[in-house]
């Protein structure tokens, strides 16, 4: 045995090779063909297929049927069927099903990893220690909720049937996170896995069935885009959530608008990864590792973006190359891999090209000494990429802005925390965000500062079921996981029986400004209130007011696209309210409502005339006095939430303000609607611009008195009225608008939804349907606290 | 990193042709005393939980199975500073122990291991100082190192003039390596200059015999005083820094590991010398020891996985090591009665 002797001198790991035996056998026993796992059965492989790969060695692990619309009808199908048992089966019995299936998952749980190493290329570490651990946490945690579902979120109902989109870096995590909330909240469920890596879906679908899971509860599809695109179009849905990059989910949003479906989207990102001169260097060089070497860098949240303060930078830089050094990337079964294979060739070739770019714009890269080593001999029919660190990178690369879904990372440095938190947020991004200090203040700073959805201090891509994951920005909305997750997967129980609003006539012609209205007595000129003064429009006419008898009673300024330009520079500016402390908005709020007590007079007298009998504009300024009040309650208790995820670690839920929201009123109860928006909008942090009734803006108009009597600050509320569907338009199409609020026409709102897709702003929009702006559930319940705030992630762990 | 480069290639020039395996190399230079530099440690503040992190992926990131794995327990003994520190020691427990380090492993398993006539043996013998003359009677033309525990061993609490007094009797008698301990209440009050004096003067009475200074991690509590203590015990001119005594509550650990193992690679890039590293202290499985292997190797290289620079301190590895290579050997897993006790 000159072999010992030989290890003795080199000192090497050797190979240490997970066995691939049970997956090959699995397959065998599928003669290495599937098709689709529709209505608790897998349906005959057929023609359509497509081959799948095993990214570490390029072998052909098995034919994946495509599924056409047939399939896609099939299941759509199945799941419609089986939704009205599913839904109404009590909590502890869907409990019993997803506690079953987290069994499964731990039951089989090397089995799993083996086949998600296999079919992903993800190191046989990641999947066993990682991945599919949180796979079983996660139904675990969901069959809570499933228990827990009527006691905790009363006057919701499951939102129907879902289809669902999981992309290829985390296959069996993100049926995870896409199933377990489904199916916990009542909903049934079309999953089409990435066509990359289908095989633990289907091997997922196996033990579910085996499990008893009724059939049609949990349908999988295979295939690709177009595949994805049938699902999205298909009238049987009621919700589609997605995870994917942010063009596909751009797409996805303008082909849902107008079609009720709800959506959530989970997209890409450049999260940064900031390290301050006060950081524990080995512990986030180490981070470093976690971020962006994780899963090959094929992660959405990857801390893809170091920023290093000037001071430790060289000194950072030095330790991480040696750190570099130490990675092992190669075949994804061995157990001594860091780094295993890109999904696919052409992901390689994407990653590639990335990088040549970056090199051509002149920023440094350095790789380990042995990244030339990499594809050859046993590799060589292998995906695999070489950690690559680039430096010299200015905000204004193509590296530095774009993501690249590998192993690189992009290296700058900042002098200050204020500048450091001004490049971490200059991107279109805001998936994640990884803070390095040992200083509390520096880090919680940061923190707080961050457009992010998730942050770490002191530690990176961390997960856990109790804790929601989801984006800021182009990185999109919604959130996976915890209570947070739960909603997304519900809709308010009203909804379901909402009737259609009144048709909606549009504003007449504008009027030459000089031309008054036949009215009787003086009549005051009304005009746009923009950054907390009155303003003319910008077009210079005013458009003639009506009341139910079709009779001229007032004008209102006619705004156009530059008064919401200004009124959204005048939100921007407002930051200051953003800041504010709960306890300074309750106060502005109590004040708000007072004042339109103290004028109740002159608002019934304007809703009288817009056509509103005595009794009932009495009773509607009384209502939004109501609503004032009650918002101000509101205003400092939207806590959030403290999660502990393990012994040493916090997890705050924050609900953060979105900033700058569009809000576009409806006709029906012009006062009460509009501030039963403007109203929760303002109490939890956001500044507003509202477009009110166009047919009846009078009240809205008079309410800028009240806004200018009450200490709210110039730009928090912006009012621009006028068309409502051509202002909705420019507010949809305004990219410094977080957030767009729209009541009004189906068609209406079909545009915001799919006008938002350009910087994928939550759209909340009424699909043309009524809502009882009276009803203290659907004028001013849950659902408005929810859409006014996002929740940021913070994780923290301690210990001395 | 020069040092390096330059004792690379003096490494081959001065290798040994004997039948060791073990590199031996280049006469590193050895550390100095040096002044008390606290602007190399005031502002390191260690974040535990993920030093835990990175100490607890060390051995999940790295798996060393099968002729690999026999090889590196091979290092692992090679590597240990076996030892006895107990009350009723003797002068017959000594050689029953140098015996041992002298033949640690059966012969029949060496030579199915394909290391007849390999030059098998451990690190060194690790004694109290009253017992030194009788370990380096024991292990005479061996070339095994005596070290030896002193200054008040294991709390550090006499008086420095005996503290002193006893490394000088050590040495007098032998002693190759001499394990101080510190004195914990200059580390826990954050007296660096005290620290750094008192140290300073034990490197100055062991003379040639290298110095390892034990830290008493386990009392120190906060990683960022290990690092600190590790970093003055550096500057006051350690050979080696060692975790425990093997008294403490907790003695060795991976995190506590990683914490020292990077002050002396800052060190190492700081002062331009090689410092060795012993943990020492409920290292008992195989499984531990590889697992420091594997901490050595990924933090420091493969320079680190040498008794020149690493050593774990241990009483009863050696019983489990022998067990597991004997399972490699026959593929029957073995029994402590079948290898000879220390």
């Amino acid at each position: 045995m000159n072999e010992i002797r030989s290890i003795l001198k080199t000192m090497d790991y050797g190979v240490a090779p997970e066995e691939a035996t049970h997956v090959l056998a699995w397959l065998k026993k599928h003669d290495g063909r599937f098709g689709h796992f529709i209505d608790g059965a897998f349906t005959k492989p057929g023609k359509a297929q497509f081959a799948v790969h095993n990214p570490g060695n390029g072998e052909k692990l098995a034919d994946v049927a495509k599924a056409g619309r047939v399939e896609v009808d099939a299941a759509a199908k199945a799941a419609t069927l089986a939704f009205a048992k599913w839904s109404t089966l009590s909590g502890a019995a869907r409990a019993r099903h997803l506690y079953a299936l987290a069994r499964q998952v731990q039951k089989h749980a090397r089995f799993l990893a083996v086949l998600e190493t296999m079919d992903n290329g993800k190191p046989i570490r990641e999947t066993r220690d990682i991945d599919v651990p949180l796979v079983a946490r996660h139904f675990y945690h969901h069959a809570g909720w499933a228990e827990l579902r009527d006691e905790e979120f009363p006057g919701w109902a499951p939102a129907g049937v879902c289809g669902q989109i999981i992309p290829w870096n985390f296959p069996l995590l993100m049926l995870a996170w896409k199933v377990a909330p489904a199916l916990a909240a009542g909903n049934t469920v079309v999953l089409k896995s990435a066509e990359h890596t289908p095989l633990s879906a289907l091997a997922f679908a196996e033990l579910a069935a085996e499990a008893g899971l009724p059939k049609g509860v949990l349908n999988i599809v295979n295939g690709d885009g177009e595949t994805g695109a049938l699902i999205v179009g298909h009238p049987a849905f009621a919700k589609i959530a997605f995870t994917g990059s942010t063009g596909v989910g751009r797409l996805l949003r303008r082909q849902t608008a107008g079609t009720g479906k709800k959506l959530t989207l989970e997209l890409g990102g450049k999260s940064p990864f900031i390290v301050f001169d006060n950081a524990d260097l080995d512990a986030a060089v180490e981070g470093v590792v976690d971020a962006i070497w994780f899963n090959q860098g094929e992660v959405c949240c990857a801390g893809s973006r170091a920023l290093i303060q000037e001071g430790v930078a060289e000194k950072f830089l030095a330790k991480l190359r040696a750190r570099m050094e130490m990675l092992r990337v190669g075949d994804p079964l061995d157990k001594s891999v860091d780094i295993g294979a890109v999904v696919a060739p052409v992901q390689i070739e994407s990653i590639r090209a990335k990088v040549e770019q970056a090199v051509a714009e002149g920023a440094t890269k350095w790789q380990p000494s042995w990244a030339g080593d990499i594809g050859a001999g046993s590799q060589a029919k292998g995906c695999f990429f070489p950690p690559t660190l680039f430096t010299g990178v200015q905000p204004a690369s193509t590296i530095a802005q774009e993501e690249v879904f590998g192993p690189v990372l992009a290296a700058m440095t900042f002098r200050t925390p204020a500048e450091a938190i001004a490049l971490a947020n200059n991107s279109r991004y805001g998936l994640a965000a990884s803070i390095w200090s040992q200083n509390l203040d520096t880090a919680f700073d940061a923190a707080r500062k961050m457009k992010a959805g998730v942050v770490w201090i002191n530690s990176t891509n961390l997960f856990d079921a109790c804790a929601g994951f989801g984006g800021y920005k182009e990185s999109g909305f919604g959130r996976e996981s915890g209570r947070e997750g739960m909603f997304e997967y519900m809709v308010p129980a009203w909804t379901k029986k909402a009737k259609p609003v009144a048709v909606t006539a549009t504003p007449g012609a504008p009027l030459p400004e000089s031309a008054g209205p036949a009215g009787d007595g003086l009549d005051r000129t009304l005009k746009l209130y923009i950054g907390g003064k009155q303003a003319r429009p910008d077009s210079g006419y005013s458009y003639p007011v009506t009341d139910a008898k079709g009779r001229v009673i007032s004008e209102a300024p006619l705004g156009n696209r530059k008064d919401i330009r200004n009124a959204v520079e005048a939100a921007r500016a407002a930051s200051g309210w953003s800041d504010l402390t709960g306890h300074g908005r309750a106060q502005v709020m109590y004040f708000l409502a007072e004042n339109l007590e103290a004028r109740a007079g002159d608002f019934e007298r304007s809703l009288a005339r817009m056509g509103a009998s005595p009794s009932a504009a009495k009773r509607e300024v009384e209502a939004s006095v109501g609503r004032l009040i009650h918002w101000a309650a509101w205003a400092d208790k939207h806590d959030g939430a403290v999660r502990g995820p393990a012994a040493r670690m916090l997890s705050l839920a924050l609900n953060e303000p979105y900033e700058v929201i569009g809000v576009s009123c409806p006709d029906e109860a012009p006062l009460l609607a509009f501030v039963s928006l403007v109203a929760p909008a303002m109490a939890l942090g956001n500044r507003v611009v509202v477009t009110p009734s166009p047919m009846k803006p009078l009240a809205a108009l008079e309410f800028l008195q009240v806004l200018d009597t009450s200490d709210v600050p110039g730009g928090v509320v912006n009012i621009v009225s006028g068309d409502r569907e051509s202002l909705a338009d420019t507010l949809a199409k305004h990219d410094d608008v977080a957030a767009h609020w729209y009541f009004g026409s189906a068609e209406g709102s079909a545009m915001v939804e799919r006008e938002s897709a350009g910087n994928l702003k939550a759209a909340w929009v009424n699909h043309g349907l009524a809502r009882d702006w009276f009803d203290p559930v659907q004028g001013q319940g849950e659902e408005f606290r929810l859409r006014a705030t996002r929740v940021k992630t913070i994780w923290t762990p301690f210990g001395v | 990193m020069t040092t390096k480069t330059k004792d690379s290639a003096l490494a081959g020039a001065l290798a040994k042709t004997g039948s060791s395996l073990v590199t031996v190399a280049p006469r590193r230079a050895r550390n100095v005393i040096g002044p008390l530099r606290p602007e190399w440690f005031e502002a390191i503040d260690v974040n535990l939980s993920a030093t835990e992190r990175r100490a607890a992926t060390l051995t999940t990131r790295r798996s060393v199975k099968k002729a690999h794995q026999a090889a590196w327990l091979v290092r692992a003994i090679e590597c240990m500073d076996l030892t006895t520190l107990a009350g009723d020691d003797t002068p017959g427990r000594v050689d029953r122990l140098c015996a041992k380090a002298r033949h640690p492993l059966r012969d029949d398993l060496k030579a199915a291991l394909g290391l007849a006539g390999y030059d098998l043996k451990t690190g060194a013998v690790c004694v109290y100082p009253a017992m030194v003359p009788h370990a380096v009677k024991a292990l005479r033309g061996s070339g095994i190192p005596v070290a030896s525990v002193a200054t008040g061993f294991p709390a550090g609490l006499t008086p420095l003039k005996q503290r002193l007094e006893e490394i000088r009797y050590a040495v007098g008698e032998g002693a190759d390596e001499i394990d101080i301990v510190i004195h914990r209440a200059h580390a826990l009050t954050g007296d660096w200059a005290a620290l750094h004096d008192e140290v300073a003067q034990m490197r100055q009475a062991c003379g040639e015999a290298h110095m390892k200074a034990i830290l008493a991690t386990g009392e120190l509590k906060t990683l960022s005083t290990v690092y600190k203590a590790s970093m003055v015990a550096m500057q006051a001119g350690a050979d080696f820094i060692k975790t425990s005594t093997g008294m403490e509550a907790v003695n060795a650990t991976l995190p506590v590991s990683l914490v020292m193992v990077r002050a002396l690679r800052d060190y190492r890039a700081l002062a331009g010398y090689d410092i060795g590293y012993k943990p020492a202290g409920g290292i008992r499985q195989a499984k531990d020891a590889l697992a420091y292997l594997i901490l050595m190797k990924e933090e420091m290289g493969r320079d680190w996985m040498q008794p020149d620079l690493f050593r774990m301190g241990a009483s009863a590895l050696l019983a489990d090591i022998e067990r597991q290579l004997e399972h490699f050997v026959t593929g029957r897993y073995s029994s402590t009665d079948r290898h000879g006790m220390a």
